[in-house]
């Protein structure tokens, strides 16, 4: 039989109950009541809190550290620093992980974690803290990529050799891997352009800015045992980079994941978590570590700042010949920023032959980068949106006209070599043209902007199991954090394909790493797509034994027993006179059911999206005002309609704070000097206005029920379509995020000046 | 080890005594003394909304209130919100609409809407988001979250 992956069973004319329908979350009355359990909300018994001790200083080689005086306070039970963690080899992928989790040789950025405190309360934690005495050499620093790029800046790692350059040569850098993805012949393509337009732009970090901080509560038994509770996307890939860089087996550790109070990418990467139970090791009680919001800004997740160079010819007639891209990423202290998603997907969506983009990930002194919403494209494609706004311009073509014109359609080959299979980007910009907010007039001082964006979607190893009772309810376990509901839509997804009330499935559980085969994290876009397929296949082969049974219990082939509704009946009449058989039925007489299915799953489909937004601009201050938002974007299928829209309307407003408001800002000192929801400002209620949408719906037939992830695309063309929009209102174009007041009025002041 | 206060006040309508150092705050006493989680922290510096609860008929931040403060007072958290089984309207809504997310910021946003409808039960939608702008959510977008308010209101004012 051909596996799901070869056959997905994908049906255009079934008729769906449950699947495209809006039905209340089953996790939500624990969130609307406050009995979810978040990563900070566990306590055990004589657990301890933990506290970490970090860096002041952005660079600086660490020479000693005396906790002497901190083990001597009362109420202190454990102290641990860079002596407690096994050595891994420096420049490796596991001596990065270690050195992220505590430094090592040396700082590398302010925030760093230096040493950490477990005491029986948090007042004789922090005491102890102040108690630790740290000798630092403080080095010379550098923030910006491009100045790390320059000769003569500081270096962090001194044996570090940019990789993707031949004959690099052997001295010290900061530049750590250039890639290349190149197609066709880019000097020919521009010569058919009757325009060409070349323009560089700058993105400055920002954070996830999840509402949750990073917390987790570990236990260390005296069998060696680790029992970890964490917020993560990634437990079972957090615990094999436990099992690495602290030298326990796999099978001694096992993490449960709690709620996740947001993460965004944010939480696929251990902090907190090996030092609580180093803590909890020596301590020989619980340990919990919460991050305080300073820690969480200053510590982990921030998004790469870049720099972009992005040329782009068109023929008169508004054909793309050649695009062109140069890109500098920040990755932070440590490699990882998956910079490398950037010069793949900023072009792709239209159909352009020749194409060359290069881009560099270079370390500086900040905090190590971590993945958000589509990790690396947001910041380029907003170059790319913006010049192809600009092309528009310079030819005189509506601006989805024209994407409509170079849109790419199944069958094209992209920059990175695969064909892509059938896509809803045509379909897409189609219905953004068809909006009434497309069409609707604006008001004084307003502008509009469009910009498209693609995501790739992902998929990969996933495990899940349906488990049958007698009474015949279906119980789900999944190996997927559910990062946002998505665990309710893959239980909706298992109702459909067992013809049953959605009530007759439990909540899924989320496995805890001893419960499943590995899982790939939540992230890319891939959860309800990939733990959907698995439950689909668990599903099916519960049919499968259902029509076994029945076809024992009748003594029939089992080619003349189907299953639908929830029932076992026979193919037709001329089997004989037999009564159907319920799920439960046959669960109370053969058995217990219980369907495993692992596999690496492929098939994902990309996604498009457009979005259409209305800016009204202040040239007195420079603020900027979002008047209307609409998002279209194909979704494939949306299995909850509400959940979908959700994706789109978050995914906008965090592009918002991105495009609008959101940097770090440091100080000369390499100190960052906005590490509180205060000085870093998110986008509130009051900024925003509703958030339309339209979900457009081209089905990926290599899902059962055609769905393409709907996390990521929301956030791709966000920054382009305000800059673009913010151009129409103002009448120069920023080039530099985020638009804030200071820097719109500083445009618009020497756009007025350089005026007659 | 601090001086420890033994504090005294009313939660959710049940009396709770417990002991605290000085420097806590009511979110710590909440969460840590009393076991009510439901209740969360964001930031600690009162900027995100997070941790609200209402302190004798007033909405507050309870990261930004010392537990011996709190003394002799009424405090309400999400967890005195549904009565019984029965939901508050403004939960049903949130939960039907798809209002929660994540779910992090979801109680701070209950306690601060009910607190708005008890001032103003017919709030316009630009009242709602400015009310609501101390509460941070970084999922939804808002939209479903104002929506959710409005239609509570509305159902709560009986129209």
């Amino acid at each position: 039989m051909a596996s799901i992956l070869e056959e997905s069973g994908f049906d255009p004319h079934k008729k769906l109950k449950v699947v495209g329908t809006s039905p209340v979350k089953l996790d939500g009355f624990d969130k609307v009541t406050g009995r979810a359990k978040f990563g900070a909300d566990l306590a055990l018994p004589g657990m301890l809190v933990g506290k970490i001790l970090r860096s002041p200083h952005p660079h600086a080689i660490l020479k000693s550290i005396d906790t002497s005086r901190a083990e001597a306070l009362p109420g202190v039970m454990a102290v641990v620093t860079r002596d407690d963690l096994p050595d891994q080899i420096q420049g490796s992928g596991d001596g990065d992980l270690t050195r992220n989790v505590m430094a090592r040789e040396k700082v590398l950025y302010d925030g760093h974690a230096v040493a950490a405190v477990a005491a029986t309360s948090e007042s004789i934690a922090k005491e102890a803290l102040k108690l630790i005495r740290v000798e630092y050499h403080k080095l010379p620093h550098v923030i910006d990529p491009v100045e790390a790029m320059r000769p003569g800046a500081p270096i962090l790692h001194e044996y570090l050799r940019t990789e993707g350059i031949k004959g690099a040569g052997d001295k010290p850098t900061n530049v750590v891997e250039r890639q290349e993805f190149a197609m066709g012949n880019i000097q020919a393509g521009f010569k058919q352009a009757d325009v060409v337009i070349e323009r560089e732009f700058k993105t400055n970090p920002i954070h996830q800015g999840y509402i949750e901080p990073q917390a987790c509560v570990a236990n260390y038994s005296e069998a060696g045992r680790v029992e970890l509770w964490c917020c993560t996307q990634a437990h079972f890939g957090m615990r094999d980079n436990l099992s690495v860089i602290l030298n326990i087996p796999k099978e001694r550790i096992c993490i449960t994941a709690s709620e996740l109070g947001g993460a965004f990418g944010g939480k696929t990467i251990m902090y907190a978590e090996p030092v609580a139970i180093l803590l909890s090791r020596k301590a020989k009680r619980p340990v919990r570590i919460v991050l305080t919001r300073s820690e969480v800004f200053r510590a982990t997740g921030p998004v790469s700042g870049t720099h972009s160079r992005i040329k782009m010819g068109i023929t008169r007639s508004g054909k793309f010949t050649a695009a062109e891209a140069e890109m500098v990423f920040q990755t932070g202290a440590f490699t990882g920023s998956m910079y490398y998603n950037a010069p793949q997907c900023m072009f792709t969506r239209y159909d352009l032959q020749n194409v060359k983009a290069v881009a560099y990930e270079v370390v500086s002194n900040r905090p190590k980068v971590n993945a958000f919403r589509a990790p690396g494209v947001p910041p380029v494609v907003f170059g790319v949106e913006s010049v192809v706004d600009e092309l528009a311009q310079a030819i005189g073509m509506d601006p989805i006209d024209l994407r409509l014109k170079n849109a790419a359609t199944e069958g094209y080959v992209t920059v990175y070599g695969e064909a892509l299979g059938p896509i809803g980007f045509v379909q897409t910009l189609e219905a953004a043209k068809n909006t009434e907010h497309y069409r609707a007039p604006l008001g004084p001082n307003q502008g509009r902007g469009v910009a498209a964006g693609f995501w790739w979607n992902r998929a990969g190893d996933t495990s899940g199991r349906l488990d049958i009772a007698a009474d015949g309810s279906v119980h789900l376990t999944l190996g997927t954090i559910d990062i946002a509901g998505t665990r309710s839509s893959i239980s909706m997804m298992a109702a459909e394909e067992l013809g049953i009330p959605l009530d007759r499935v439990s909540a899924p559980a989320i496995a805890n790493t001893d419960q499943l085969s590995y899982n790939r994290l939540t992230a890319g876009s891939r959860v309800t797509f990939s733990s959907g397929v698995i439950v689909v296949d668990a599903a099916r082969k519960a049919i499968a034994e259902m029509r076994r049974r029945a076809a024992g219990i009748w003594h029939v082939s089992e080619e003349d027993v189907v299953y639908a509704d929830g029932f076992c009946r026979v193919a037709k009449p001329s089997v004989g006179n037999f009564m159907p058989l319920s799920i439960a039925d046959i669960v109370k007489q053969g058995g217990p059911i219980s369907c495993e299915s692992a596999m690496v799953v492929t098939g994902a489909g990309p996604g498009f999206g457009l979005h259409i937004v209305d800016v009204e601009a202040d040239k007195e201050t420079g603020a900027v005002k979002i008047v209307r938002y609409t998002v279209v974007e194909d979704a494939g299928k949306a299995i909850n309609r509400r959940q979908v829209e959700g994706q789109y309307q978050g995914g906008a407003a965090q592009g918002t704070g991105w495009a609008l408001n959101e940097e770090y800002i440091y100080g000369e000192d390499g100190r960052l000097q906005n590490a509180s929801f205060l000085d870093y400002r998110m986008p509130v209620a009051s900024d925003l206005p509703m958030i339309d949408t339209v979900i457009v719906e081209v089905p990926n037939p290599k899902h059962p029920y055609g769905l393409r992830g709907v996390g990521e695309v929301p956030v791709v063309p966000t920054l382009a379509a305000i800059a673009n929009a913010v151009t129409k209102a103002i009448g120069v174009r920023p080039r530099e995020l985020p638009m804030s007041p200071p820097r719109l009025l500083k445009l618009i002041e020497a756009a007025g000046k350089g005026k007659p | 080890m601090a001086t420890r206060a033994q504090v005294t006040v009313t939660v959710n309508g049940e009396l709770r005594q417990f002991p605290c150092e000085p420097q806590q705050t009511l979110l710590d006493v909440l969460r840590d003394e009393l076991q009510l989680t439901g209740t969360k922290e964001g930031c600690a510096t009162g900027d995100c909304g997070a941790c609200s609860v209402i302190l004798d008929g007033r909405l507050v931040d309870s990261c930004l209130v010392l537990a011996v403060e709190a003394q002799g007072k009424k405090v309400e958290t999400i967890e005195g919100m549904a009565k019984g089984q029965q939901l508050h309207p403004l939960q049903r809504h949130i939960l039907e609409q798809n209002g929660s997310q994540c779910g992090i910021c979801t109680p701070g946003f209950l306690i601060a809407a009910r607190a708005l409808l008890e001032r103003n039960p017919d709030p316009t939608e630009t009242e709602v988001r400015y009310w609501l702008a101390g509460n941070l959510c970084r999922c939804t977008g808002y939209d479903k979250i104002i929506r959710s308010v409005l239609a509570a209101a509305k159902e709560m004012r009986g129209a």
